[in-house]
């Protein structure tokens, strides 16, 4: 197969396994793409996992250590993929750590409150999740599997989620105003999340179907599902120009796409304190890596 | 807490059940510190199932106690906890003493389990059956890396150094087998002082401000 | 070292694979599989096999379309048509008695 027919055969919906040849500019596409996703589910426990320490009821604290431990588990088996493909996980782990490589937006900005909690567990895996549907048909099949196991585990998050928000907004004036405050704060990063409206033709990475959908289609698919979620419980979106089009199209104000950039290149509110507590707890535990588990590739 | 008495427990059997509950508590605390840090992967996942475990024994001895296990769990003030020193001590990010309290704690507990297994009364016999079924995961794993860690030297003077905490947290009749399987001596009661159920280690203020400030900031909310 | 895991869901049923744990040891893999492949009541049991020991076979060679011993290598219809014919059986089968 030559690059031209690997194209044709990726679009066409053929599937690609660990030991068949790929073009290298797909392999690497691919590395980069799965290793941010890796990266993004390591960083993202480091906002949630203080709240499991607070968590205000018994049931609350278990299941947030479910969700926290969901997503190191997938980034578990999102780095698999990417040592498979070449990148060995210390590499990968060295390269977040030293701001090399990316991880979302999402996971560069602070938690404040419980509302917090409530807000990301409900809405910021809900925008996930639309993208990882649209994953299953990766044309890397090692990939498109293992975000069947990551689906099927976020299942139970966003429940947890609503349930969290649902009680609180059943709750007190008080609570209810840590969940609109906690919005008000998120809305911005959610909208950035799915990434600025790249045309398919020029998305090499969704030319090569290692991503089925683009961004704004992602973005609108967010809004229909969540925007009359938000509505229905009395809260505000901190976006005056938002609203469906007649012609069923999600209409609102152009986010910051270069504070976006600014952010994923490592400068966000939280980067530089998570990575360097990242660091320090990695320091501290090579002794246990390199005495015990040197075979571990 | 005579309110939340259930059943017609005595007040020592409350007292006994009352510190494992707080002991689970906090070691499930203690150990979700690591959510995200572990050494590896594949141990962080492996590590938040104990402590997910051990939350999940405390819930069910708190209910065991009280209509209200929450408030039980949350509601106190920090004097009114029964935990033993030994789960108090905040160790993040040193693996050899986390992993010598794990293997240190399981043995104690699994002397109390198999007591409170022949126990009277059906509910706590049958609860304790239960946990300690759940309990052969985390035993499984405290050997391994037990075995894995045995000649690194910091993981014996981590076992050296918290054996006193876990010894004042043994029964007294259950300190020889204790001494039997971790071939050490039973330290003296001047060592032993201040390390038993009752006392609280320097960091337990500062671990009971953070569990409960969430509850606190709006006090009767249902969350 | 890398170990594969393959997870039955219940009872009866194929075990499949299902990923991979890297650990220095059996005792770490069985460890390590049981959590990340069972801790949501997913799997009623594992195989946990070091990558070097699975052994990969996929070359196939049919050049020469052996449909002999497949399905696909029986047409009956016409066949069936022509003997029910001879037979005096109407077109659409019944009863000879």
């Amino acid at each position: 197969m030559n690059e031209q027919e690997f194209l044709e055969y990726v679009q066409a919906g053929g599937q690609v396994e660990v030991e068949d040849w790929m073009p290298d500019e797909y392999r690497a596409k691919l590395i980069k793409f799965i290793e941010m996703h890796g990266n993004s589910e390591l960083m993202g426990v480091l906002p949630e996992r203080e709240w499991i320490l607070r968590a205000p009821t018994l049931q609350r604290k278990l299941a947030l250590t479910a969700k926290v431990q969901d997503e190191v588990g997938h980034s578990q088996l999102i780095y698999r993929v990417v040592e498979d493909l070449g990148k060995p996980r210390e590499q990968c782990l060295a390269d977040l750590i030293s701001g090399k490589a990316k991880f979302h937006n999402v996971f560069h900005y602070p938690t404040k409150t419980w509302g917090d909690v409530g807000v990301i567990a409900w809405l910021v895996d809900a925008a996930a999740i639309i993208s990882q549907k649209a994953l299953l048909k990766c044309s890397y099949a090692p990939y498109a599997r293992i975000m069947k196991k990551i689906c099927w585990e976020e299942s139970f998050h966003i429940l947890h989620g609503r349930d969290v928000i649902l009680t609180l907004m059943n709750g007190t004036d008080e609570q209810r105003e840590l969940v609109q405050e906690a919005l008000d704060r998120w809305w911005g990063p959610l909208m950035q999340f799915h990434g600025n409206p790249i045309p398919a033709e020029d998305d090499p990475v969704v030319q090569w179907r290692i991503k089925t959908q683009g961004n704004e289609e992602a973005r609108q698919q967010f809004l229909d599902g969540y925007v009359p979620q938000i509505w229905e419980l009395g809260l505000t979106v901190p976006d005056p120009k938002l609203r469906k089009s007649d012609e069923g199209v999600w209409e609102y104000t152009e986010p910051d796409w270069d504070e976006l950039k600014h952010v994923v290149t490592g400068h966000g509110p939280r980067t530089a304190e998570r990575l360097e507590f990242r660091r320090i707890s990695r320091e501290e535990t090579e002794w246990v890596r390199k005495v015990v588990l040197a075979e571990a590739a | 807490m005579t309110g939340c008495v259930a059943g017609s427990k005595s007040l020592s059997d409350f007292d006994v059940l009352l510190h494992i509950a707080d002991d689970e508590l906090v070691i499930g605390w203690r150990d979700s510190e690591w959510t995200g840090i572990a050494p590896v992967l594949e141990e962080d996942v492996a590590f938040s199932s104990i402590a997910q475990n051990e939350i999940g024994h405390a819930r069910a001895l708190y209910q065991l106690l009280s209509d209200d296990a929450d408030a039980l769990a949350f509601d106190r003030e920090p004097a009114e906890y029964r935990c033993s020193p030994l789960v108090e001590l905040r160790f993040v990010p040193d693996w050899a003493r986390t992993i010598a309290r794990r293997v240190l704690y399981e043995a104690v507990d699994e002397l109390r389990l198999e007591r409170l297994k022949s126990s009277p009364d059906e509910a706590v016999a049958g609860l304790a059956a239960k946990i300690d079924r759940e309990e052969a995961y985390h035993r499984m794993h405290a050997e391994m890396w037990r075995e894995r860690l045995r000649d690194e030297p910091r993981f014996q003077e981590a076992l050296d150094q918290l054996w006193p905490y876990a010894v004042a947290m043994a029964a007294p009749d259950e300190r020889d087998e204790l001494s039997r399987r971790f071939k050490r001596k039973i330290p003296s009661n001047s060592l032993l002082l201040g390390k038993e159920h009752g006392n609280h280690a320097d960091g337990w203020p500062a671990l009971w401000e953070e569990m409960t400030m969430v509850r606190r900031s709006i006090p009767g909310a249902a969350w | 070292m890398i170990y594969e895991v393959f997870r039955q869901e219940r009872k009866g049923v194929a075990f499949e694979h299902a990923g991979s744990v890297a650990a220095p040891d059996e005792a770490f893999a069985r460890a390590y599989a049981h959590e990340q492949y069972g801790r949501r009541g997913e799997s009623v049991a594992l195989w946990v096999v070091p990558r070097g020991s699975i052994l990969e076979v996929e070359d196939f060679v049919d050049e020469l379309n052996k449909n002999y011993h497949r399905v696909d290598g029986y047409s009956l219809k016409a066949k069936l048509k022509e003997a029910r014919e001879r037979a005096g059986v109407p077109a659409g089968g019944g009863n000879t008695r």
